[in-house]
């Protein structure tokens, strides 16, 4: 038998049972319209939170207190210790022991009430020093950040994020206007540009306070010296292991302690938080494209059982195809192939309505969707692989019919 | 036997070529659970390349049975079948399916066309599975079609057809490959007077032609216009073949 006309009798099989074959087809769609949907979902938002990461700048080491404990990153008492300190990061400002930073800003925050008027907004208030806008890649929407005679002068001065100003005085161009926090009164000098989202928080709902007014007018924490976050920008991102070897050294000899696993402190790569929520999506997606694999398993499995059907409906074309000369080969590859087609066409139409769903979905969700064109690809071998694996016993079964039990089934 | 019959063979007409289909000690029993049915027992028989052999008998005395025998559909419990010069008893079911293919023609009483082809589409079947390509396969179905008469039908699927013409197709299908053999199993017994009249007709015109031909029917009357005649009672022959005076 010619390989055109074999694959010519599977597609006219095909036809003549459209609604059977439209049914067979219907569990691939779905399989694989959600692993195109899952897959992307999965990439998409691991996109997101590497663009947002690395729009913190790549070229930053982030110290914080308390330690790491073991390698997957737990840390004991994460954030609320109070190793760090003002001192600490005078120290790390220092030129000599930590030639590889080109800045350093430390944080201190603390929430506060902001009032104008009659409307009040709740928000963070971190006190830092004029490097903050550098190290954390800011840049102001309207006035100027703090400068160092403010810091000297515990200046009662205040930035204000995008999205507090719009909170508090339902407008971002409120240069020149007063905010009160505790009756004290503080003078908006800047409004920083919008930078979007960290994961939950708002990098826009905050207002910056210069550190030695935070720490004598704002910080009721009674812990006066400590800083819940020290920032070292690097002279650019080949310096920054060597910047963060520097510094472990310094605030190693600082705090007195011997070694490296007993230190108070954690210092964080830019990039280690990449990886560390990379490896969180490529779980997500491994989980979705699971549950994906799943519906495509029972997609095979409907090819399966509709086939079976097929086979016994069409005991006597099977028996008369045998009768002409057909040899088992024959039947069995017009069979297989026919699950293939369906399975190859399952796939086709459920990257087409995946796709779509991609397209159309990102607007409703807010969240972005990366189509890969090789999950594409993948995705319809996949499912002429399924049609081919859960066709083969169906494939078998109707090559083994007997032609005169096949020819006297009525 | 076999000795009695060659040597019979050689002195009387030694011109006589070889059979088409040459059946010794015929045996097939079905296995149903643990019961057993012999259904033939032990047939010996030669038919010759342009016998019109008919087989008739009652229901249940294995006419059908010995149909898928000589038809290769099915294959002896014991005994020997050489169907043109091929030993077919020891084939295996891909050299049965070239066999069926190559030698045998079938006629079925349900006609068993595939609904889902043209006419022309059925009668190119069996070509299609000796492997002919598309443009000699098309011509030699439409030859075969003309012959039966329905050449202005080949692109109608057979439920647009007559009981009788759905039969014809059905005889161009048998044609088409040129078999050593026709088979005939009841092709009247689905059909009205008129068709049956028809379809014996035209069986009787491929006869004519040179075609070897082997009807199984339960009508005597039917079975009159073979040449030869065999009786089939509880799986053997009853006395020879009788000749029919023409
Ligand atoms: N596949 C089978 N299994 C068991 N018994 C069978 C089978 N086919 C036929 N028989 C039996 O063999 C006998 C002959 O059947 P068959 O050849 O169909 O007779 P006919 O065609 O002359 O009516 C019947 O008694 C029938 O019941
Ligand atoms: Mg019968």
């Amino acid at each position: 038998m010619r390989p055109a006309d074999l694959l010519g009798s599977s597609w006219s099989a095909i036809r003549t049972h459209k609604m059977r074959s439209a049914l067979t087809m219907l569990g691939i769609v779905v399989g694989i319209a959600s692993v195109v949907l899952t897959v992307g979902l999965g990439l998409g938002t691991q996109k997101d939170v590497s663009d947002q990461i690395a729009s913190l700048g790549s070229d930053l080491l982030i110290v914080s207190p308390g330690s790491s404990t073991d390698d997957s990153g737990m840390r004991g008492g994460f954030g609320s210790a109070e190793t760090l300190t003002l001192a600490d990061a005078d120290a790390l400002a220092s030129e000599i022991a930590v030639p590889d930073a080109a800045a350093v800003a430390a944080e201190k925050t603390a929430s506060v009430s902001l009032e104008y008027g009659e409307s009040n907004w709740t928000t963070t208030a971190t006190g830092t020093s004029v490097s903050w806008v550098d190290v954390r890649s800011r840049e102001l929407m309207y006035g100027s950040f703090f400068t160092d005679d403010d810091v000297t002068a515990a200046a009662d001065v205040i930035v204000l994020g995008a999205e507090t100003a719009e909170e508090l005085f339902g407008s971002t161009a409120v240069v020149g206007q007063d905010v009160t926090i505790d009756g004290t009164q503080y003078e908006v000098i800047g409004v920083l540009a919008e930078a979007g989202s960290s994961g939950d928080t708002s990098l826009d709902d905050l207002a910056v306070v210069p550190m030695t007014t935070m720490v004598e007018s704002l910080d009721s924490s009674g812990a006066s010296e400590a800083v819940q976050t020290i920032y070292i920008k690097a002279t650019d991102a080949d310096a920054l292991s060597a910047a963060s070897q520097e510094a472990q050294a310094l605030l190693l000899n600082l705090h007195g302690i011997a070694s490296v696993d007993d230190a108070d402190f954690t210092i964080d790569v830019q990039d280690s938080l990449i990886d560390a929520a990379t490896s969180v999506y490529e779980k997500l997606t491994v989980l979705l494209t699971g549950i994906a694999a799943l519906a495509l398993l029972v997609g095979g499995i409907g090819v399966m059982n509709i086939m079976l059907v097929s086979v016994t409906e069409r005991t006597r074309e099977i028996g008369l195809r045998k009768a002409l000369g057909a040899a088992p080969a024959n039947i069995r590859n017009q069979f297989l192939i026919e699950a293939m087609i369906l399975g190859l066409s399952g796939g086709a139409v459920g990257v087409i309505i995946g796709v779509g769903l991609a397209l159309a979905l990102p607007s409703v969700l807010g969240s972005t969707i990366v189509i890969s064109g090789l999950a594409l690809v993948v995705s319809v071998v996949v499912a002429v692989g399924i049609g081919a694996v859960f066709g083969v016993y169906p494939a078998a079964r109707a090559a083994r019919l007997a032609p005169i039990d096949a020819l006297r089934d009525q | 036997m076999t000795s009695t019959l060659s040597t019979e063979t050689t002195m009387s007409v030694p011109t006589m070529p070889e059979p088409v289909i040459s059946l010794t000690g015929a045996r097939k029993t079905y296995h149903t659970g643990d019961i057993e049915f012999e259904a033939l027992r032990g047939i010996d028989c030669r038919i010759y390349p342009g016998e019109y052999v008919a087989i008739v008998g009652p229901s249940g005395s294995g006419k059908s049975t010995l149909m898928n025998i000589l038809g290769c559909l099915d294959v002896l419990t014991s005994g020997q079948y050489v169907l043109a010069g091929e030993d077919v008893s020891t084939m295996d079911e891909v050299a049965l399916a070239s066999a069926r293919n190559r030698r045998i023609g079938f006629v079925f009483q349900q006609f068993h066309l595939l609904a889902s082809l043209t006419a022309l589409g059925n009668v190119e079947l069996p070509l299609v599975y000796a492997g002919v390509a598309p443009a000699e396969r098309r011509e030699r179905a439409l030859r075969a079609l003309d012959r039966v008469g329905l050449a202005d039908k080949a692109r109608n699927h057979p439920g647009q057809l007559s009981g009788g013409q759905q039969q014809r197709v059905a005889i161009a299908r048998a044609l088409v490959t040129e078999p050593a053999i026709v088979l005939a199993d009841e092709p009247t017994g689905n059909l009205d007077s008129h068709s049956t009249a028809d379809v014996l007709g035209m069986i009787d015109d491929l006869h004519a032609e040179g075609a070897t031909i082997v009807l199984i029917t339960h009508e005597s009357d039917v079975a009159a216009r073979a040449g030869t005649v065999y009786n089939v009672t509880d799986g053997q022959f009853v006395g020879a073949g009788t000749e029919i005076a023409k």
